[in-house]
């Protein structure tokens, strides 16, 4: 079961939401869909799902053309959208009752318990909607993703708005469905996709700027770390350009000073070795971020 | 298609808009029919006209205040793309909704079969209530509420606010129902002319069954008025994939 976006192009007016991109995504994978807001990653799910259609291109969901088929597509599909519309007024188990007869399941019951034990609804299954709290409701729309067991998840945004402990417990259960789904969610925070994620795809303006494995990606900075640094007395900044492992340094006022380098503990041994010779103590030392983040940040800004 | 429709139908009844938009209907209609001036009593005649010339009206404005939620609160929470994702065509959803919202409106009429029950109990001489025109007559007032539960249900696709899918609703139920007849017996209009635009109405070709002649015509009318609405209906929804 794969995803195959083939040169895929979506016009509002003027605008171009998505411009020109292909990807795929092959069975087993977990793709974390990264991008500041309005980059176009929902407008991209949206046409996966075949809720959109595309001003060019063509999407293929194991094989069936969304825009001639989109019925059998959707079968295949699981898909969360963002903001997790339900139907306040129903009950939990009512809800996915009248999902699953959507899909016109066979054993209806048995695939509710089923959905209901694999989110952990277990306790709220016989409240309202509206009085669950947020994190039972993404769950709600979690479950009623999966209710017909699809091999395809499409969920836009899952984890937005919801607590620590709730992040975790969403992120494991993502995790949980990778081994036997492919999936392809969206957010923007860049821990969840290092957690969760086998492969990311950044994009920026309806462009993908990159497309990796985490680890690819993690490469990708080891040519640029930094620190922050605070020693006691203040240092004339000479003594820093004749240490090879240090690019560059930014004073930042009241001795504190950023310092970059090529690879992170050369750099710190190289800092550290530089007080104990100046006698200058290092009061503070903190990393500047060498994650995701860094790349993202760097990405989406050189573009925009 | 079916599980939309029970979906929607269980929506009516387990929020209060199903039962008060029956006992509203009820209650107008019964003060009416039996107790305000004019009432059947009062007039010594076993028919049931002051209630077939009233209810139109009652359902020009309650048949969109059923079918403005249909699709309105599902494009305002968000709902419809949830649905529109689901291996359901577009026409499944509008049938499934347009079914739920006509059976409704035939759970609010059928009480009022205890009316006709009360007036031909009420009959003393023997001459009876005219059955004919009165079987007329319902076929009439369940044809023309079909034809606004279409006509609502194309409103509320039109727009993701309730109330402006109302307002939209109510303008086109009278419209239809009564604006043709008052466009027609201007004195700008004439003979051929008038006539046509009185039968683009459904007024006229209510009153026509109403008394009990039913013109294959006039059910035509109906039928097609209705098949149009959900045509629209239809294109409106998938042009709606903006």
């Amino acid at each position: 079961m794969s995803v195959n976006i083939q040169q895929v192009t979506k016009e509002y007016g003027e605008q171009k939401a998505v411009d020109n991109i292909s990807f795929e995504v092959k069975e087993g994978e977990i793709l974390g869909f990264l991008g500041p807001n309005g980059a176009g990653k929902s407008t991209t799910m949206k046409m996966i799902t075949g809720f959109l259609p595309m001003t060019e291109g063509q999407i293929f969901v194991n094989g069936i053309d969304m825009q001639k088929n989109p019925i059998e597509g959707r079968k295949l599909i699981g898909y969360l959208p963002e903001n997790n519309p339900l139907y306040q007024e129903m009950y939990v188990k009512e809800y996915l009752h009248f999902i699953a007869g959507v899909y016109q399941l066979q054993n209806i019951p048995q695939a509710i318990n089923q959905v209901i034990e694999m989110t952990g609804l277990g306790l709220e299954q016989n409240k309202l909607i509206r009085q669950l709290s947020k994190g039972y409701k993404q769950r709600v729309g979690i479950a009623q993703a999966l209710i017909h067991d699809p091999k395809i998840l499409i969920l836009d945004e899952p984890t937005s708005g919801l607590d620590p402990n709730q992040l975790g417990e969403i992120r494991k259960m993502i995790q949980e469905l990778g081994k036997t789904k492919t999936i392809i969610f969206s957010t923007h925070i860049m821990q969840e996709v290092q957690a969760v994620c086998s492969r990311v795809m950044i994009i920026q303006k309806g462009k993908i700027v990159a497309d990796n494995t985490v680890q690819g990606l993690s490469q990708q900075l080891s040519g640029a770390c930094s620190i922050k640094v605070r020693f006691e007395k203040p240092i004339s900044l000479g003594i820093f350009s004749q240490l090879e492992e240090i690019t560059s340094v930014v004073e930042e006022g009241n001795q504190v000073y950023q310092i970059h380098g090529h690879e992170d503990l050369l750099l710190k041994k190289a800092v550290f070795n530089m007080a104990v010779q100046t006698s200058n103590p290092i009061l503070q030392l903190q990393d500047v971020g060498a994650d995701l983040e860094e790349v993202f940040k760097s990405l989406t800004h050189s573009n925009s | 298609m079916w599980s939309i429709y029970k979906k929607d139908l269980s929506q009516f009844f387990s929020s209060l808009t199903g039962y008060v938009a029956i006992s509203v209907f009820l209650l107008v209609m019964g003060l009416n029919v039996f107790v305000f001036e004019g009432n059947v009593i009062d007039s010594g005649y076993a028919t049931l006209d002051v209630f077939f010339s009233l209810a139109p009206w009652i359902l020009v404005l309650m048949v969109p205040a059923i079918t403005m939620r249909s699709f309105s609160e599902e494009l305002q929470t968000g709902t419809y793309e949830m649905l529109a994702t689901k291996p359901l065509s577009e026409t499944q959803i509008l049938l499934g909704k347009f079914l739920a919202t006509c059976t409704l409106l035939l759970v609010t009429l059928l009480p009022t079969l205890i009316y006709f029950l009360a007036v031909a109990s009420l009959d003393l001489d023997g001459a009876g209530i005219d059955t004919g025109a009165t079987w007329g007559s319902y076929i009439g007032l369940i044809l023309l509420g079909i034809l606004f539960c279409a006509a609502g249900t194309w409103s509320s696709i039109l727009s993701s606010n309730q109330i402006v899918a109302f307002l939209l609703g109510v303008f086109i139920c009278y419209l239809i129902y009564d604006a043709f007849l008052r466009i027609s017996s201007l004195e700008f209009f004439s003979g051929q002319i008038s006539y046509w635009i009185l039968s683009l109405g459904a007024g006229i070709h209510y009153d026509a069954i109403s008394r009990g002649v039913i013109d294959s015509g006039d059910v035509v009318y109906f039928l097609s008025v209705t098949a149009g609405f959900l045509m629209i209906s239809k294109f409106t929804l998938e042009s709606k994939k903006w």
